[in-house]
């Protein structure tokens, strides 16, 4: 809401307070400033001037010396340069000293040997537009009309010297879009003196119930409907004035009677509407449900659909406004527009939303109706209309006035309990300061019953926090003290999940990778990039009903779409290698409950000359970290998102927690990316379920060790982890560990094998082994990888 | 004999002084003191000695073996030094060449950020919650007194999933969640991701992260909420930054507030960071409404609480001088490398 500081004179008294003072205060009760605009404020000891006599400079052909009445005692000299400049025409006369929009300084001088004490202006130079002045002004400096005073600041000729307040209203407060509700808190804010003079306007005679019917049928959505008619209407433009204060607020001047509605709403803060009588078929208004399928071509000259669920305002034929929202384009004022009905209305609030949403059209008006406005404003918005209307002269007041109720709400009316507000904020501010704040704001205090009853323009105030807030506001928030929680102690610690998750990102990060973060909603073309099966359950996805694009239409069933997208774009960045990592929610779908949103930690990786092994190394790095047992990676052949040869599921005991592969190439392909990248995912609540939680001390050997290396060739097929599963089991309770050192392929070995060699460890925690001993189960082992891998040891 | 034993020692003592290196050095001990050396020779000849001559020649002998050994010993200590020096000198590096870097990688900037909040908010002794993202209406509004076709609902632009289901537009649905599961005395934080259907540009996402807070218990009071965020502030931006409550509307709380910090670039003097104001909004808080604790259960009479909420990404731009929000989700290595 805009508001030139001036206007708030007329309610309440802003004189000596600066603009940024002003801001200030106001901004620490609630009424937040965004900003102070000071129109003109760049222009400077800019007056009106006369030119008495204007003579040809003796040494230019363009310049003209003039003599200028400025009203400063003494007539100055003067130089232009204008084609318009003339003897007798007043023009905005920059003295010595001034100054003009854009840092521009006046100063005495000579031009061309001749002494010049200022200069003569252009609409330009003092920053107007044609728009400004509502006329083109020819080339050359600005030519004022005849009777403008000598000597007037330039300012105040244009309205100028204003200096108009941005404020940010809360949806709650639809009382302060208004200049008598902002003056209000002004008043309070300042502790000035603050008063609404009840309008008046004398009435011409006639009785508005014998020209117009007008009927309210749907009173629970229409609470009031006043209305006063004006008629012998001379429509015609506004005052100067009127104009000037419109165009700060940022509203255009259209005609003296819709600039008369406007001007009442921003400062009464109640829509209007002004219907020509002529259009009201039989005479009539009636407030009543749409019809279903009913038809209104609104002001903008759209036709409006409407169900029953909408209000409109009627004639005896048809719609002629959609109540609250905008007027019908058949009823508006015309330039003959003889006689105008005046419409002052209140409309439930939610109605009008609902409605301004079904047909698309928010408004002015509809944004104040929806936030709930004061049905007792009606009477003195439409009496305040008719006094402009008298104030303009543009048309005479019929006497009467109709004015019909709808449902009526009750007033809030509450307990004042001082005790409890000072406990609630932590204050001691007396009962008397309470009062007179509440007072202050126009709240009915009734001190025996200690109650109070809000003001009706109110709709805010419904329990003792409320009371509480507008206390604390005008108490001031910075005189709150400061405490720290007392009471009993609570421990602030992360529960195990929160723990672990530290713990997986160090030791991501130590081993290099990067974290991301991504955004959570995808393109549903995502699982065809990833050559996901038509008919897989991840296809089976949250849609957002209202997405900004169809790229970011569902919730992601997999977090590798989002991984790929930041490797390719790191590849486009020229960034030679990446490892990236990300722990991120997917969202699967559930029936009749909201979605499960489990946790995944995703690696990606390209570059560098990675293989498969440096992401599987990476897992097992998180496995091992959070002291997994029982994990296995098992060859998998049939993820079509993976490289069908370089794929693993790592599985903890019987439960498939992730998958670590090489990207299939055309899903790398599908992301730009024509360089091998890997990746992997690993579900949080399966690796936690998998964890070992209690970690003991095992006791330091203190027996040797005896080692044994295997070398043996076997088929290529046999993967190495068949060949440990043989070993582990025939070393029993005394191998201690067993390390795969070398497997090769190639020179001096048979096609079709590899060579592969393990180091085994035993060791007795109670004595030294003996060589027999060991032999006994190193036989054992090379029988059974003889018998069982078809191993031929070396 | 003697003089054998006396020209024995001077000559060792004259080869010494030639002696070059360690090798030499050797030859030397080896010559005159050796197994086979000329000293030991001269003493194989004792035998020949009259018996009385023995012990006072052997003395000597034995004398001159020390002393020669010791001259050894010490010019090898002498030559030692002198190797190792001139190892020394033959070992200097240029130490200005760069280290050898086991690379590491780095935290988020975003997660650095919720890092030193979360950490601030569990020294205070709060706990952290979590909940769904794709939440239902009732958590999302309702149960904060935003009824539906309320206004409120205007300033948060909600991605829908259905009538009912919503994605989490704020993190204020994990108060509702928390004071439905917990009794009082809560003291939690809640962050995590939220969604509005902004468009994208360098100060809009439709996805970032917000961090809430709920603190419920008997007597806590307005006093209360000023104090704990002064201190989280100043924990987070310094001691000597200032902290503004400002009168605001929240559905959920009230009285409700919004705090300013003084401007991190000019302090409040007022420059084109805050816009002339000197004041930089960093979070929007209040107490919890009673309709809040009512829904959920909780006694307005007997409890009170308060709950604030602020943007992660906000506070991580501020902190690292960032002008583009939508750095935070490209994820350029370049980027991220650099915190």
């Amino acid at each position: 809401m805009k508001l030139p500081m001036s206007w708030l004179n007329d309610y309440t008294d802003v004189s000596g307070i600066s603009p940024k003072e002003y801001a200030h205060v106001m901004t620490m009760t609630g009424s937040k400033v965004e900003g102070v605009e000071s129109m003109g404020a760049e222009i400077n000891k800019v007056v009106c001037g006369k030119v008495l006599e204007c003579e040809p400079h003796p040494d230019s052909d363009h310049l003209s010396v003039c003599k200028v009445d400025a009203g400063t005692g003494e007539v100055l000299q003067i130089v232009c340069g204008a084609p318009n400049v003339k003897a007798g025409i007043i023009v905005p006369t920059a003295l010595h000293g001034s100054t003009l929009p854009g840092g521009v300084k006046i100063k005495k001088g000579k031009l061309r040997g001749v002494v010049s004490n200022g200069m003569l202006c252009s609409h330009d130079e003092l920053g107007l537009t044609a728009a400004d002045l509502g006329y083109e002004p020819e080339y050359g400096i600005l030519i004022l009309p005849e009777d403008t005073p000598v000597g007037k600041d330039i300012k105040e000729v244009f309205g100028l010297n204003e200096d108009v307040v941005e404020f940010e209203i809360t949806s709650n407060r639809p009382d302060c879009f208004s200049v008598i509700g902002l003056a209000r808190e002004t008043a309070a804010s300042f502790k000035r003196p603050f008063a609404v003079k009840k309008p008046c306007f004398t009435e011409a005679g006639g009785d508005i119930h014998e020209l117009i019917d007008i009927q309210v049928q749907n009173k629970e959505k229409c609470l009031r409907y006043t209305s006063k008619m004006v008629r012998n209407v001379k429509i015609g433009p506004s005052p100067e004035w009127m104009v000037r204060r419109l165009k700060a607020c940022g509203v255009r001047s259209i005609n003296n009677i819709v600039d008369i509605t406007n001007y009442v709403l921003l400062e009464y803060g109640q829509p209007m509407h002004a219907f020509d009588l002529r259009d009201l078929a039989g005479g009539k208004i009636v407030v009543r449900s749409a019809h279903p399928g009913e038809i209104i071509k609104t002001l903008d000259e759209t036709d409006r659909k409407l169900t029953p669920d909408d209000l409109v305002i009627a004639d005896g034929e048809k719609a002629v406004a959609v109540a609250g929202v905008m007027g019908g384009f058949n009823s508006e004022v015309k330039p003959d527009t003889q006689t105008v009905v005046f419409e002052s209305a209140t409309f439930d609030g939610t109605s009008v939303r609902k409605t301004a949403q079904r047909i698309g059209l928010r408004t002015e008006a509809s944004s104040r109706y929806e936030k709930g406005l004061d049905v007792y404003n009606t009477l003195p918005a439409v009496e305040r209309a008719c006094q402009l209307v008298e104030e303009l002269g543009c048309g005479e007041i019929v006497g009467g006035t109709i004015d019909i109720f709808g449902n009526r709400k009750e007033k809030t009316t509450l307990a004042l309990r001082p005790e409890k507000i000072n406990a609630f904020l932590g204050t001691d501010i007396s009962k008397e300061q309470m009062i007179e704040i509440l007072r202050t704001l126009e709240f009915e205090v009734d001190e025996a019953a200690m109650t109070i009853t809000a003001p009706t323009f109110r709709p805010d105030i419904e329990c003792e926090a409320d009371i509480s807030e507008e206390i604390a506001r005008f108490y001031g928030y910075d005189l709150i003290p400061t405490t720290l929680l007392s009471g009993e102690t609570t421990i602030g610690i992360k529960n195990k999940e929160q723990q672990a998750e530290d713990r997986l990102s160090s030791v991501m990060l130590s081993q290099g990778f990067n974290e991301i973060c991504t955004y959570t909603f995808t393109s549903p073309s995502v699982f065809d990039k990833l050559n996901i099966p038509s008919d897989s359950d991840m296809r089976n996805v949250v849609k957002i009903r209202n997405p900004l694009g169809e790229d970011t239409s569902v919730m992601r069933t997999t977090t590798l779409g989002s991984m790929l997208e930041t490797l390719s774009r790191n590849l486009n960045f020229s960034n030679k290698s990446a490892k990236l990592f990300e722990i991120g929610r997917i969202y699967i779908p559930r029936e009749g409950e909201l979605p499960e949103e489990p946790e995944i930690l995703t690696l990606g990786m390209y570059g560098d000359s990675f293989d498969f092994y440096d992401i599987k190394g990476a897992c097992e790095a998180v496995i091992s970290e959070m002291h997994v047992k029982d994990v296995s990676y098992e060859q998998c052949t049939d993820n079509p998102t993976f490289h069908p040869g370089r794929c693993a599921c790592i599985t903890a005991g019987d439960r498939q927690i992730g998958v670590v592969g090489q990207l299939h190439p055309s899903v790398a392909a599908n992301y730009d990316i024509d360089v091998p990248v890997y990746a992997a995912q690993i579900e949080l609540e399966g690796l936690m379920a998998a964890a070992e939680s209690t970690v003991k001390y095992k006791q330091l050997p203190k027996f040797p060790a005896v080692t044994r290396d295997i070398a043996m060739l076997v088929d290529v097929q046999v993967p190495v982890a068949a060949l440990e599963g043989i070993i582990t089991a025939a070393g029993g309770k005394l191998m201690e560990s067993v390390q795969l050192f070398d497997v090769y392929e190639g020179k001096q070995i048979p096609e079709g094998k590899k060579s592969v060699a393990y180091s085994v460890v035993f060791r007795a925690a109670d004595r030294s082994l003996t060589n027999d001993e060991v032999n006994v189960i190193f036989d054992k082992m090379l029988k059974n990888l003889e018998k069982e891998a078809g191993a031929q040891l070396r | 004999m003697k003089e054998k034993i006396q020209r024995i020692k001077e000559l060792v003592e004259e080869n010494l002084r030639g002696a070059s290196d360690l090798e030499a050095l050797e030859n030397i001990r080896i010559k005159f003191l050796g197994k086979k050396g000329e000293l030991t020779a001269v003493l194989k000849g004792m035998g020949a000695l009259p018996a009385e001559e023995r012990p006072v020649i052997g003395a000597m002998a034995n004398e001159v073996r020390a002393f020669l050994e010791r001259e050894i010993d010490g010019k090898k200590e002498e030559l030692s030094a002198k190797l190792r020096e001139a190892k020394l000198k033959r070992e200097v590096i240029d130490v200005t060449m760069p280290g050898r870097v086991q690379e590491t990688g780095k935290l988020h900037p975003l997660t650095s950020v919720m890092n030193s909040v979360k950490d601030i908010f569990l020294g205070m002794g709060f706990q952290i919650a979590d909940g769904p993202e794709v939440e239902y209406d009732y958590y999302n509004f309702e149960a904060l007194n935003i009824p539906p076709d309320h206004p409120a609902r205007d300033s948060q632009d909600t991605f829908y999933i259905n009538d009912n289901v919503v994605l989490r537009s704020q993190t204020s649905p994990m108060q509702i969640r928390v004071m439905e599961k917990q009794k009082p005395p809560i003291r939690i934080i809640a962050p995590g991701m939220v969604y509005r259907s902004d468009a994208v540009d360098a100060t809009h996402s439709p996805v970032f992260h917000q961090i809430e807070g709920l603190v419920v218990d008997k007597g806590i009071t307005m006093a209360d909420l000023k104090g704990t965020l002064e201190m989280f502030i100043k924990s987070l931006y310094g001691s000597e930054t200032k902290v503004r409550f400002r009168p605001h509307h929240f559905q959920f709380t009230e009285p409700s507030a919004e705090v300013d910090v003084s401007c991190f670039v000019c302090g409040g003097e007022g420059c084109r960071v805050c816009k002339g104001e000197g004041w930089i909004e960093i979070l929007g808080c209040g107490m919890v409404h009673p309709k809040v604790l009512s829904n959920c259960g909780i006694d307005p009479e007997e409890y009170s609480g308060f709950a604030f909420g602020l943007g992660l990404e906000r506070i991580a731009m501020r902190k690292y001088d960032i002008d583009d929000l939508r750095l935070f989700y490209e994820n350029d290595l370049r980027f991220l490398k650099q915190f």
